[in-house]
């Protein structure tokens, strides 16, 4: 129970119950969707810039604890980050929940993360790590120019 | 009646016991770890001794590549892969062994009958009816074949209850059918369909030529069956897969009407199909070599025959009962449990050993990941089948089966784990 304890932190189960930022969003720049295809999870992530920086993310769909929770702590994490600084959280995030970094050893990644610390956890559970990063999938994604504009697409729902 | 109503009249909770069918120690896997509980043998079964320790002797013992060699071991090798034929063909209650194709499997069955009968027979305007039930190894072949062929794809809807509409599958039927393809038991629900009746529907309502094939990688490993006999008879094609039915992965089957299987093309070509090549032509070997391209997978088959011995020692109707009696007492074990939502059809009768289960709030990932805390296998997702899952309008379900090792302590394990799962994520 150790490992799963720390996998099913109180702030994953709390991120899961309640997750932020969810919903559509108006007048986002960029809506991407993301597909998990061995589980059949689907999210959708809506993201506004201005000019390079994040102004709002927000996310909605279905899928595990897991993957709410870490798309509900990742779209307060990227709030006012550049892309640049998104993408080296996501590069910092990958390392942590693969297990190749160990925070407690390492301070300034560990201040970086910030609350997504607590998806350390999944490290053990190799078969969760898509589930974790599936919403940072979707954000780079949008963050390299993917996906559709909602000013010139329509997008459903 | 729902399960509350019926065990409302069964009268309080089912503390019924069941021991496993087969000896937990015939399984090495499970001998070497007591405390797990695979409940996921729908996916693939656990192997018993005898059938590893038969390829292990054929490796040792007659080991040479069959039909090739003028040699006495070649010999050898070839009797043990006829043997296997025989005795696999049967333990499905076939008598014309020749008419069994060993394949790699149900996907690899299914891809050869949509491939070397569908490309022929299939054309523009046809009707190919599928079902909403489908593994996509039933599904994708068919709608892939129509697409490429210019005919229309059909699929049969559901009960609310996932069985199989018998109305919409009747009125999907007619002149253009050319296929109609569906589970004997459904992998995701249990659900035992109906074919002899489902057959019959289709001979009275299609063209004479259209034909029935039935995807039985759910069935062969939990139901007596005979092929030749009047239930199942009258389909075109059966295919299975021998890891389901204890047998080694890489192993199964096609069992294919003969008048169908002597005029269609070969599926792949090269050596052991063929009988004479010539520069420009070539004439094929008879069957069922003409559809087993390549050095076959002798030591598979020899496990495959092996496994069918032990199903057979222990009885197709006694598996069945163990696992009926197993299925009732999940059904009212979780069904107990609040906020836990189970699939398929009410009448346990029309299921296999398979419960597909959600929880309230918990995804069914997660219910995966910590049964897996607690040595509970069960396994989570859309059990290859999305277009059901869509129907059902959920993402995924979690699902336990049984099998012949499966006993009444996995079934309190899961529940026990379930319990856990809902403390672990009840909103405080
Ligand atoms: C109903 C059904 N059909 C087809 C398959 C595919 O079988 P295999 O992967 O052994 O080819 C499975 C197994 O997952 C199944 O349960």
């Amino acid at each position: 129970m150790a490992n799963l304890d720390a996998l099913y932190q109180e702030v994953i189960l709390e991120h899961n119950r309640r997750p932020r930022n969810y919903g559509a969003m108006e007048g986002a720049d960029r809506v991407v969707e993301s597909h998990n295809p061995l589980c059949g999870d689907a999210l959708t992530l809506w993201v506004k810039l201005d000019e390079d920086r994040v102004v709002s993310a927000t996310f909605q769909g279905s899928g595990c604890a897991i993957s709410r929770a870490s798309a509900s702590l990742m779209t307060e994490a990227v709030k006012g980050k550049t892309r640049s600084e998104a993408e080296e959280l996501f590069t910092t995030f990958h390392d942590l929940v693969t297990g190749k970094l160990n925070v407690d050893g390492d301070a300034s990644a560990k201040q970086r993360l910030g609350s997504l610390r607590a998806l350390g956890g999944v490290s053990r559970f190799p078969i969760r790590v898509k589930c974790a990063s599936m919403a940072w999938h979707a954000l780079r994604s949008a963050l390299r120019g993917e996906g559709s504009s909602p000013n010139a697409v329509a997008v459903a729902e | 009646m729902t399960y509350t109503e019926e065990r409302a009249r069964k009268g309080g909770p089912n503390t019924e016991r069941h021991q496993s069918l087969a000896p937990r120690s015939d399984f090495p896997l499970l001998a070497a770890n007591p405390a797990l509980h695979y409940l996921d043998s729908a996916a693939t079964a656990q192997k018993p001794s005898v059938v590893l320790d038969a390829m292990r002797e054929f490796y040792e013992r007659d080991y040479a590549n069959p039909h090739r060699g003028a040699y006495a071991l070649s010999v050898r090798a070839t009797d043990r892969y006829h043997d296997s034929r025989e005795q696999v063909a049967r333990f499905l209650g076939v008598a014309d062994s020749t008419r069994l194709i060993f394949t790699r499997g149900t996907t690899e069955s299914l891809n050869l009958v949509a491939t070397a009968w569908g490309m022929e027979h299939v054309g523009h305007g046809d009707e190919i009816v599928v079902t909403a039930l489908e593994h996509h190894a039933n599904f994708v072949p068919w709608q892939q074949l129509a697409r490429q062929r210019g005919a229309t794809l059909r699929i049969c809807s559901l009960t609310s209850d996932g069985r199989l509409d018998l109305d919409s599958l009747a009125s999907l039927v007619g002149q253009r059918t050319r296929v109609v393809a569906f589970n004997h038991v459904s992998n995701a629900l249990g659900t035992i369909n109906p074919v002899a009746e489902i057959t019959a529907l289709v001979r009275r309502r299609a063209a004479r030529n259209a034909i029935v094939v039935i995807d039985g990688a759910q069935a062969a490993p939990h139901l007596r069956l005979r092929l030749d006999g009047d239930d199942l008879g009258d389909v075109d094609f059966y295919a299975f897969s021998g890891h389901k039915m204890l047998g080694p992965m890489g192993s199964g089957g096609l069992v294919g009407r003969r008048s169908l299987l002597e005029t269609m093309r070969p599926y792949q070509m090269g050596g052991d199909m063929i009988e004479i090549v010539g520069d420009e032509e070539t004439t094929w070997n008879v069957l069922p070599h003409k559809f087993e391209a390549g050095t076959p997978n002798v030591a598979d088959a020899v496990g495959l025959a092996a496994a069918c011995g032990y199903l057979e020692s222990l009885g197709m109707d006694a598996v069945r009962a163990h696992e009926l009696a197993l299925l009732e007492l999940a059904v009212d074990r979780l069904g107990a449990i609040e906020g836990v939502h189970l699939f398929g059809p009410s009448d346990l009768a029309l299921r296999s050993g398979v419960v597909s289960f959600t929880l309230d709030g918990v995804h069914p990932h997660d219910i995966a990941t910590i049964l897996d805390g607690e040595g509970v296998c069960v396994r989570a997702g859309h059990h290859c089948a999305q277009p059901l899952m869509r129907r059902l309008e959920v993402p995924a379900t979690a699902r336990a089966s049984f099998y012949v090792y499966s006993d009444s302590k996995d079934v309190e394990a899961l529940v026990e784990g379930l319990q856990k799962t809902r403390a672990l994520f009840a909103a405080d």
